[in-house]
């Protein structure tokens, strides 16, 4: 086994989180590695709605500020489309989806309320089904996948370095620091290691003494064959997220998940149920003038979850030199200002453009032992393979 | 605060719509799902036999789930007509009629899903099945799949024109239904599959015009060759197909010969025909099979990619068992099809017995390397061709643009470095993945779920990265294994405490509460459980 040159900084996962921080670091001239325990961002990350609207984060004013010029920092494509429509079928959808409105009215971003004719106007596809809706002037979607690998690539233009079909076994301390990590393909030593694992992240943390809460789930998105162009593509409503890709096809989640249990080594399976069928219902009832086009392949993605659903982006109070990061299933439009937050904890010691107070994991310092059954996140899968 | 025994927001106590309960589901009517369903019926167990022949014109047009290649004469398009023909020509269907098998032609199995270590919400095995009206969920004890055989599609210039379609399209149109439309056709490839395919269409009518091998001698049976050359057909090995021309459809092949480099040389021809059948790989037709999590495996002397299974017929799934070609294609089954029937009866005898975990018998070795072989189709073919088409019809994406991993045109991408990222750069140190390829330049993401592309794809891969066929990972299926449209979801019913609780996301109240308004610390019982979501 030939020896692998550690690294400043090293990342552990190649998802979305874990690649946007790599770059940020690496065009910063920090001299990173990012271990990936399969192809980088085959998990959630390049699995998932592609939007870019989080006005509930405090990472919110940084993520509209770089998803429109990510393209030209990058080098490569994201696919941004900048703004959002939400379509209500009801009074009641209507005045509860007037939230996002006045969150991102109080960071000091518009929206417009659309009438009838107006929601129909904005969105050829919609019909009878809608009463009114909202244009958020803010936010957006973009291309998981193409994004992430634009992270990679950009990255390596920045002398990065990553490292696929690598798995994490373990790590080695010293004085209460990480000195390097343990793999299948030997050890690599480091200064400094940020987690971003993903559903892994549990796992990994409480290896290094201070476990980050987590629960892994599965979700599941269909898509459709391609569409006349509307002009937006991010229209939310009827119980889905999702966006008109720029080719014209309808990709779209939403609907209940279901709980798995602590994630393993490994890549986890991904199978889609009939929930295919529900979601299929509503995309038809959210535009219903899209209900001839065929649904051509669904996916699911594993995704974890902290307790409260929100991110941690934190250091580690057992080792003096780790950054763990989970976005809490939340993780892909938000990724340039976590990348950047990150960068900046791995730096500078603490984000210098947010106050990440919310995301420390000290707020679970009273969590309860068993939230995860309290919580009723429980698991029915079967924990390990049927017949080989 | 009450705390709920399960999340409501997760799939935990809701239950499916399952229209139907059977013993034994078998997809695919053909000789050995025919075999299987009787046999099934003769022990004594309830069988749902479901075949998606004849599948409609317009789903045919859309090359699903063959490569029809638009050659489908104009009888076709009267359903009827078809129905009758495909019952006809089949002896064994109204066997299974009287042996009390529920069979339902014209239905398609789109899913089957199956509880594992991600997923334990399905009640057993679920079936998605839908007809040109219905769809439904049935469930059932045990799932016989029987989805036969389909062609690697193979690129040249001119290969999207109608006229050129795969060698299991052309032999079901001809023999099925006599509703073959070209008259005059050159097959391309010599092995059992494409000469038996060519002895067919000649019994059907079909002027075989030319056989057309790449490598310098034919590599199937002689007699077979020999029955073609005695019937006027010409066998032009190490020959390949520069282009397809015609106006509306295909009016001629061009070939030319090929040289030891497997480089096309010298003069071209001009043979006229109104067909061209690809012939070069026959293809276990396993979408259905992946995508319920069955293991597969590339092998070989089964054809491809096929499931791996034991001598029973039992795939890694419990009681899901895979028979006939989608199993595995070699030269002796594609002549008898009473081994199709074997592995069938094995099947049946082994339903509700204990698996004996016996390896089966591997099929005979094929007497020719069949990654080298496919490899070479596709480098003279598509690598060496004169002229830029698209390899994926669908999205348009050409072999060049696959190998530099091109972002698609239509994003008009014009930064300098867009030509930077090549396959290597990519690849770091594991194989080529197609499913990243796809994801990257869209080859692969079409209507027709990559039927015509994929085998195509995976040996432009191989070649970049000078590795065998075998060595590249399979490009996942994913239910609807068939096209669905939206407006036909609604027919199977939601739980109404799905519907209920439905939500965008989680439904998880603390995830969206706005920054400013987080407390301090998080605890199950403080937390507001009811409080607004994601999608409110």
């Amino acid at each position: 086994m030939s020896e692998i040159k550690g690294a400043s900084v090293v990342i552990v996962g190649g998802g979305v989180t874990g690649l946007s921080a790599g770059w940020w670091l690496a065009r910063d001239g920090v001299d990173v590695l990012v271990l990936e325990k399969g192809l980088i961002g085959w998990e959630a990350s390049g699995r998932n709605g592609g939007g870019c609207s989080h006005h509930h984060s405090p990472l919110f004013a940084e993520e509209q500020r770089l998803w429109p010029i990510m393209d030209e920092l990058l080098g490569y494509p994201t696919e941004f489309r900048g703004e959002r429509v939400r379509l209500a079928s009801s009074e009641h959808q209507m005045a509860l989806y007037g939230r996002a409105l006045r969150n991102a009215a109080r960071q000091g971003f518009q929206s417009q309320v659309l009438d009838v004719k107006q929601a129909k106007e904005l969105v050829p596809l919609a019909g009878d089904t809608v009463v009114g809706g909202y244009h958020y002037k803010f936010g957006g979607h973009a291309n998981p996948h193409r994004t992430l690998q634009g992270y990679a690539w950009a990255m390596q233009d920045h002398g990065g370095r990553v490292l696929q079909h690598t798995t994490v076994t373990g790590f080695r301390s010293e004085g209460g620091r990480v000195i390097a990590v343990e793999t299948d393909r030997g050890v690599i030593g480091c200064d400094s290691l940020v987690l971003a694992a993903g559903p892994q992240t549990g796992r990994l943390s409480a290896m290094l003494g201070q476990e980050v809460p987590v629960q892994s789930a599965r979700c599941e998105m269909i898509v459709t064959e391609p569409l006349p162009l509307m002009p937006l593509g991010g229209v939310d409503g009827c119980g889905l997220y999702g966006r008109q890709t720029l080719r014209g096809n309808l990709a779209y989640g939403g609907g209940p998940h279901e709980w798995l249990a602590m994630a393993e080594e490994g890549t986890p399976a991904k199978p889609t149920t009939p929930l295919m069928l529900h979601m299929g219902k509503r995309l038809a009832q959210l535009l219903p003038k899209a209900a001839h086009a065929r649904i051509i392949r669904s996916w699911a993605g594993v995704i974890e979850n902290t307790p409260d659903g929100r991110p941690v982006i934190d250091r580690l109070a057992s080792q003096a030199n780790v950054v763990v990061a989970t976005l809490s299933s939340v993780g892909f439009g938000l990724s340039p200002a976590s990348g950047r937050a990150i960068r900046d904890l791995v730096v500078d010691g603490a984000c210098g453009f947010a106050d990440l107070s919310t995301f420390c994991l000290a707020r679970f310092t009273e969590l309860e032992p068993n939230w995860r059954e309290l919580q009723g996140w429980q698991v029915t899968a079967a924990t390990e393979a049927l017949a080989a | 605060m009450p705390i709920p025994a399960s999340d409501p927001k997760s799939v935990t106590g809701k239950p499916l719509a399952i229209a139907e309960s059977v013993d034994v589901l078998v997809v695919g009517a053909g000789p050995a799902g025919l075999e299987a369903a009787i046999g099934a019926a003769a022990r004594g167990f309830g069988v749902l036999l479901v075949d998606e022949n004849p599948v409609p014109f317009a789903t045919m047009g859309d090359d699903v789930p063959l490569h029809f290649g638009q050659g489908m004469a104009a009888s076709a398009r009267n359903r009827n007509a078809m129905m009758e023909a495909f019952v006809a020509s089949e002896p064994r269907i109204a066997e299974a009629f009287e042996a009390g098998v529920d069979l339902r032609l014209g239905t398609a199995c789109w899913g089957l899903y199956a509880n594992g270590p991600a997923l334990g919400w399905m009640p057993g095995l679920v079936a998605g099945l839908a007809d040109e009206d219905s769809s439904i969920l049935v469930q059932a004890g045990h799932v016989i799949l029987a989805c036969g055989r389909r062609d690697m599609g193979l690129g040249f210039p001119g290969w999207e024109k109608p006229g050129v379609m795969g060698a299991t399209a052309a032999l079901n149109l001809a023999t099925r239904y006599d509703a073959f439309g070209p008259r005059k056709a050159v097959i391309l490839g010599s092995n059992t599959e494409a000469l038996t395919t060519a002895l067919a269409l000649r019994e059907a009518g079909v002027t075989i015009a030319a056989i057309v091998e790449q490598v310098a001698e034919p590599i199937g049976d002689a007699d077979l060759l020999a029955s073609l050359s005695a019937g006027g057909t010409e066998i032009l090995a190490g020959h390949v197909v520069r282009e397809a021309t015609g106006r509306d459809g295909v009016e001629a092949a061009v070939v030319a010969r090929l040289d030891g480099e497997g480089r096309p040389v010298g003069e071209e021809r001009t043979i006229a025909c109104d067909g061209i059948v690809l012939a070069v790989g026959a293809t276990p037709v396993i979408d259905l099979i992946d995508a319920a999590g069955c293991k597969v495996a590339f092998q070989a002397e089964r054809g491809g990619y096929a499931p791996v299974l034991d001598a029973s017929q039992r795939t890694s799934l419990a009681n899901v068992y895979v028979v006939g070609d989608c199993a595995g294609i070699w030269a002796e089954k594609t002549r008898d099809r009473a081994i199709a029937e074997a592995e069938a009866a094995r099947a049946v005898a082994a339903l509700g017995e204990d698996s004996a975990e016996t390896e089966t018998v591997a099929p005979p070795a094929p007497d020719y390397d069949i990654s080298a072989y496919r490899l070479a189709w596709v480098r003279a073919s598509v690598i060496e061709a004169r002229a830029e088409f698209h390899v994926c019809q669908c999205e348009e994406v050409t072999a060049r643009e696959i190998l530099e991993v091109r972002p698609p045109r239509h994003l008009d991408w014009q930064n300098e470095r867009r030509n930077d990222r090549s396959l290597s750069a990519l690849l770091g140190e594991g194989p080529p993945n197609p499913d990243q390829v796809k994801r990257l330049t869209r080859a692969g993401m079409g209507p027709c779920q990559g039927r015509r592309c994929r085998e195509q794809v995976a040996a432009l891969l191989a070649l970049g990265a000078a590795q065998p066929l075998s060595a590249i990972p399979l490009a996942g299926y994913r239910a609807p294994v068939r096209p669905m449209p939206l407006a036909m979801t609604a027919l199977v019913p939601e739980a109404p405490e799905q519907a209920e609780h439905w939500d965008t996301w989680f439904g998880m109240h603390a995830q969206w509460v706005p920054f400013w308004e987080v407390p301090a610390h998080y605890t199950v019982a403080t937390n507001d459980a009811t409080g607004p979501v994601a999608s409110e």
